[in-house]
């Protein structure tokens, strides 16, 4: 994934990152809620310059047939990225990284989705990535929440998420590409605001105990901005005009 | 396409009854193709690309151009591979894994079309010869499904083409290396569209949408050139053409193609 210069400074004397931005800032976001005709529910998310799409089915009928659960729905998480969104073209079947991406998130949104309310059925999400740019998981995961809410699934709240991590020995808000290969850690974080639970979290990388901390306090800081905006889409879609599609 | 889509008879019957008055669902003209919204270089990352909105049928095309070794018989030119998927959320139908049949012909027919009307000149993407070729790649994906993929996925495919930059690459100990700053509009010779046709009674429609698409008897994608020639034909459907309805979607295809080539050309900006 590009980018591999030698020279890239990830932090200057004034505390400016390789792109622009302050330690804590995120990069700029825009999340659209709907959008798709045939999706039950979608979203659209740039997040710097990742760009990704998300549509949502469901609740539906299960197929195939076993999987079903007679006791809860069930949710199916498909994360995949497009042969063009990345520097080298991506062979389109879906690797091991997508393979365990897909999991991660599922993990992430089955704590916020009542699936108890709806047994026999499943809700699938589908994310596809159209551009990547570091971050994807992240940002898939807070657009697949607005999908779902777009979808009019009953949610106990939207999941956040944003990274933290560290570059040039200091704790940095969503973490760049750049940053991603050259810097020293990377955490991803999924978080709901209102009942104050974190579903995702990874990390790349090393931290002392002191760094951890103030990393997760930065990533929720990132996931609250990335809330608001959430809330922002849907507001802008079903309050605005009453223009809906 | 993805012939899923319960369309009840009542509609069908409603589509046929439309047609003898010389109506369609949508209020088009029989040989009026739906708006065309063309998005030139929605991927940045991408050597080129288009979102390409047909109606309510919607495709992304990315361009990826790279090295790669010729195809054995084929030494003296590059290589073209045109791609099409369905977004699993494109349609409640789609399911994830392998592509079925129709999505096979979709991608074959896009690639022909292309391949066939020599848009690209391959003979200018040789960087050694027998060893080393550039090869483009255009993945079509799926976003949104009303009707006529083929002519959705071929106008994104051949915009995002337009709009392709290609690197320069030289032999370095064997192994093409990468000319830093050298950029390239990519050899184009011509500009391929495709006009998709669909039969219902005796009617012939173009472009047909979503409930169309699951009421016609058959189909047929023919592909014209800047010259207006024919580079590619693919009929499809159970049903079949009279000579006479063969010789008249081909004019159809000419007529309504050069409309549409006029509208990428203004949208791409191109002279050709």
């Amino acid at each position: 994934m590009g980018g591999r210069d030698t020279e890239l400074v990830l932090l200057d004397e004034n505390g400016i990152r390789c792109d622009g931005r302050k330690v804590d800032e995120p990069r700029r976001i825009m999340i659209k809620a709907g959008g798709l005709k045939n999706a039950d529910g979608s979203a659209y998310i740039e997040f710097g310059d990742n760009k990704i799409l998300v549509g949502v089915f469901g609740p539906r009928d299960v197929h195939p047939k076993h999987m079903s659960n007679t006791d809860t729905g069930i949710l199916r998480v498909r994360y995949h990225m497009e042969p063009f969104s990345v520097t080298e073209r991506k062979n389109p079947a879906p690797s091991r990284r997508e393979i365990e991406i897909s999991k991660v998130i599922k993990e992430a949104l089955e704590p916020a989705i009542m699936l108890d309310k709806f047994p026999r059925t499943a809700v699938d999400v589908y994310i596809e990535v159209l551009q990547a740019d570091g971050g994807t998981r992240c940002a898939a995961l807070s657009a697949a929440s607005v999908a779902l809410a777009d979808a009019g699934i009953p949610m106990r709240d939207m999941v956040a998420a944003c990274a933290a991590g560290k570059a040039a020995d200091t704790i940095i808000l969503d973490v760049n590409n750049e940053e991603d290969q050259a810097g020293q850690a990377d955490m991803p974080i999924g978080y709901m605001p209102s009942t104050d639970k974190i579903t995702l979290l990874q990390l790349d990388g090393v931290l002392t105990p002191e760094e951890f901390k103030k990393c997760v306090e930065t990533g929720i800081k990132g996931c609250k901005i990335v809330y608001e905006l959430q809330k922002k889409a849907l507001t802008e879609k079903y309050f605005a005009n009453g223009d809906s599609k | 396409m993805t012939s899923v889509s319960v369309i009840d008879e009542l509609k069908k019957f409603q589509i046929l009854e439309l047609l003898e008055q010389g109506k369609r669902v949508d209020g088009r003209a029989f040989d009026e193709p739906r708006k065309l919204v063309i998005e030139p270089n929605a991927i940045p990352k991408a050597n080129g690309s288009a979102r390409v909105r047909l109606g309510d049928s919607e495709v992304i095309c990315g361009v990826k151009i790279q090295p790669d070794r010729p195809f054995p018989d084929m030494g003296d030119k590059g290589i073209f591979i045109c791609t099409a998927e369905l977004l699993p959320f494109s349609h409640p139908s789609v399911e994830t894994g392998p592509p079925g049949p129709d999505v096979i012909e979709l991608a074959r027919v896009v690639d022909r079309g292309i391949r066939e009307s020599h848009m690209i000149d391959l003979s200018q993407l040789v960087i050694e010869k027998n060893k080393s070729v550039v090869g483009v790649f255009a993945d079509n994906v799926v976003v949104d499904y009303d009707g006529n993929l083929f002519d959705t996925c071929a106008y994104a495919a051949t915009a995002a083409i337009l709009s392709s930059k290609t690197p320069k690459w030289e032999m370095k100990n064997d192994v093409p290396t990468l000319i830093e700053g050298a950029e390239l509009n990519i050899p184009i010779t011509t500009i391929p569209v495709s006009v998709t046709m669909g039969k219902i009674g005796n009617h012939i429609i173009v472009d047909p949408n979503g409930d169309e698409w699951d009421s016609m008897e058959a189909r047929i994608t023919i592909t014209t050139d800047s010259n207006g020639n024919i580079c590619a034909l693919q009929k499809g459907g159970n049903g079949g053409f009279t000579f006479d309805e063969v010789i008249q979607c081909g004019k159809i295809s000419v007529k309504v193609g050069a409309t549409i080539r006029e509208k990428l050309k203004q949208v791409m900006g191109t002279k050709k």
